[in-house]
């Protein structure tokens, strides 16, 4: 609901201003304005300290036909055949939501196998909707949109979620556009509000500086796309049971045509998001070949090289590498942190990892925040040492 | 060949501080930018241009200032510029914006839409796909490549998550487009005269075929419900000792994770 300003309460002391994360509010003959900036983010509401900011309602707002949907719905997302991470993962916290609010959780396969549905089900869904036509085995945004926005309008569930990976990213935007409704991209947790039923839809925004809370209020369902390998996924189930049910597609058209698929993983692509062990390098590395004693040590880890923004912009190791807001999320079991700061922006990409250690000389640097475990030390000591005595354990 | 692009300006993130106390960005002397991606965007379309003829129109959707990032366009060689603003734009989530900007580029007429991937500031990635829905044409993200354009048919690669796909559209369709795809030019002496000189139209809300209840902050479904730091927990168990004992505890750590 739009914010307005009780001209007669305010006194024009501008503290209003100060807190407007938007610099939407200025003041202006001794009295605040509200600039086009407003975010309706209500943050000035508990500030004026004499109630003169005020949120109003619309006139003729839309009736509210939300009952009528229900239930959580993830998008399975599959590639080659192979449902990927991000769908065990979606039906993890999707599982979760569903719980809270009483309701199934389904999910929909586009293309791939009767066994991979089956595999859903084991993970955690209820309910899988496979469209099992071949020609979906490959992404192509104009049927994709097609058909779940068709699967959305005939189930009408309250909340569907993707993977906020190229795909999902790619064409669950048009779905909502055709539905009308709210899609918040990129979610690293995703909560309800009992009271309202609402999705709490939590999301960094301006380059990971700051978190934002998206809501949905007034539209259904509520759509996210959720960060891969934030989310934990639920323990395997062989035994678990539920409902399949395959659906034909008929009259799909498609303006773009997918001609090939090329898997370029060998060459361009590390393998971080699925390494169990990481150990990711810095600036305080001060040279590039820093990263060959971290090699060493990952090997001996059985695990695989990261590195900071930093480290990739000084050119010591590909862009590929890096972990963070602009560069991958990961989760690993183990992830060693080698003369890193622990700015947000690094600290939002391993934040979920199960134990973090990091190696750094300052004992200020906020690296130590996250970690586990930490030594305060000049890493050029500390991880020759390692090696020596984890290659003496080995023999 | 009309090509329109759309480009947001944003404040430059890489700026942008925390102010640790009251928890809100610091917004004073953070410069104002183009999106990086946008640059892009406007490259792709000069290069079209350049080869199949025609004419490049950029649009932003924006405060009155963001003019000057319409101004920076045509200092790189863009023919025309349009600014879409008004104050009942204002508060408009990636929904309400891509309704927005695609009732503009209809009134303008188009045979290619180009976006930037994302914007740095929200980092969604939402608009360029919502607006090809609204505008009932095809789609390719994330172009990382032109292969081959003609009047009615263009074949580009796709950047995936595992590689890359080949993908070929109809045209009329929207590209949206990642930093693989060229190198932007910097604005020419020419350039930046025309840019000076350039009349930029205004389009309001009386202006564009749009309903009222589809823009800015009511027509946008999500809202804003708060905004706060990032936190973090850890457990901050320094190490003690000198540097053997210290290896030697985190070797046992590692050991106890089966890690060794
Ligand atoms: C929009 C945006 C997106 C970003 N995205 C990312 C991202 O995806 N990933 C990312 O990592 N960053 C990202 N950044 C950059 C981020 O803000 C930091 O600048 C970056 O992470 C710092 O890298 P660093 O910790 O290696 O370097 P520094 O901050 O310079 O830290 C070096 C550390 O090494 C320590 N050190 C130095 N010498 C030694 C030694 N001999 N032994 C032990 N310790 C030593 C120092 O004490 C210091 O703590 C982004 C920034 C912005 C604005
Ligand atoms: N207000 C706007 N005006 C013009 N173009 C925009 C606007 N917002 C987003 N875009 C375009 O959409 C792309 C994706 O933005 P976003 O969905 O906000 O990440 C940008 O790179 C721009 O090309």
């Amino acid at each position: 609901m739009p914010i307005i300003i009780k001209i007669e309460k305010c006194t024009g002391c501008g503290q209003c201003t100060d807190s407007c994360p938007y610099s939407a509010i200025e003041i202006k003959k001794e009295k605040a304005f509200i600039t086009e900036f407003c975010n309706d983010c209500r943050l000035c509401l508990s500030i004026c300290p004499e109630g003169a900011i005020a949120e109003v309602a619309y006139r003729n707002e839309p009736p509210l036909l939300k009952d009528e949907y229900r239930g959580v719905l993830i998008f399975a997302e599959q590639r080659r055949g192979q449902v990927a991470s991000v769908s065990l993962e979606l039906l993890g916290v999707g599982r979760k939501l569903a719980n809270d609010l009483g309701v199934e959780l389904s999910a929909a396969l586009f293309g791939s196998s009767e066994k991979e549905a089956k595999e859903l089900i084991k993970w955690g869904a209820d309910r899988v909707y496979h469209v099992n036509d071949p020609s979906l085995d490959s992404f192509n945004d104009e049927p994709y949109s097609q058909i779940l926005y068709e699967l959305i309008t005939r189930y009408k569930p309250e909340i569907v979620l993707a993977g906020a990976t190229a795909i999902g990213r790619s064409f669950i935007p048009r779905v909502a556009g055709r539905l009308k409704t709210g899609l918040t991209a990129d979610c690293t947790s995703l909560e309800i509000d009992k009271e309202t039923r609402n999705l709490l839809q939590i999301r960094p925004a301006f380059g990971g500086n700051i978190m934002a809370t998206i809501v949905c209020p007034e539209h259904r369902p509520q759509m996210a796309t959720v960060r891969p390998r934030v989310m934990k996924r639920n323990i395997y189930d062989p035994k678990r049971e539920g409902e399949i049910i395959t659906i034909p597609i008929q009259n799909i058209k498609s303006r773009t045509r997918v001609l090939f698929s090329i898997n370029d993983s060998s060459e361009s692509f590390v393998n971080l998001q699925d390494a169990e062990v990481i150990v990711s390098g810095g600036r305080g590395l001060g040279n590039p070949e820093g990263f060959n004693m971290l090699r060493q040590l990952a090997q001996l880890l059985g695990g695989t090289v990261g590195a900071s923004r930093a480290a990739v912009d000084e050119g010591w190791i590909p862009y590929r590498h890096q972990v963070g807001q602009t560069g991958k999320t990961v989760c690993p079991k183990i992830y060693i942190a080698c003369g890193i700061s622990g700015a947000v922006q690094h600290l939002v990409g391993m934040q979920s990892s199960d134990i973090i250690i990091a190696i750094n000389k300052n004992p200020e640097a906020p690296i130590f925040n996250v970690s586990t475990y930490g030594i305060v030390g000049d890493l050029y000591e500390v991880i020759p040492l390692l090696i020596k005595k984890l290659k003496e354990a080995k023999q | 060949m009309k090509i329109v692009i759309c480009i947001k300006q944003v404040p430059d993130t890489s700026e942008i501080k925390i102010d640790p106390v009251t928890n809100t960005l610091i917004r004073e002397g953070v410069p104002s930018i183009i999106n990086p991606y946008d640059l892009h965007a406007i490259e792709a379309g000069l290069q079209i241009k350049e080869t199949k003829g025609g004419k490049v129109t950029v649009i932003t959707m924006g405060p009155p200032q963001a003019e000057e990032a319409l101004r920076e366009a045509i200092s790189m060689g863009v023919d025309e510029a349009y600014l879409i603003s008004d104050r009942a734009f204002a508060g408009s989530d990636t929904w309400a914006t891509s309704y927005t900007l695609s009732k503009a580029i209809n009134k303008l007429g188009y045979d290619i839409v180009i976006c930037g991937k994302q914007a740095i500031d929200g980092d969604t990635a939402q608009v360029g796909p919502e607006i090809a829905e609204f505008l009932d044409i095809p789609h390719i993200s994330y172009v990382k490549k032109i292969e081959e354009i003609e009047d009615s048919f263009i074949r580009v690669q796709r950047l995936m998550d595992d590689g890359y796909d080949v993908v070929e559209s109809t045209i009329p369709v929207l590209l949206t487009v990642v930093k693989e795809l060229n190198i932007p030019r910097l604005p020419s002496l020419r350039g930046k005269m025309a840019a000076k000189k350039a009349s930029i139209p205004r389009l309001t809300k009386d202006d564009l075929d749009v309903k009222e209840e589809n823009i800015g902050l009511k027509g946008s479904p999500t809202k804003v419900k708060n905004i706060f730091a990032p936190q973090f927990k850890g457990e901050r168990k320094i190490l003690q000792g000198d540097l053997e004992e210290q290896v030697n505890e985190l070797i046992q750590i590692l050991k106890d994770l089966k890690c060794q």
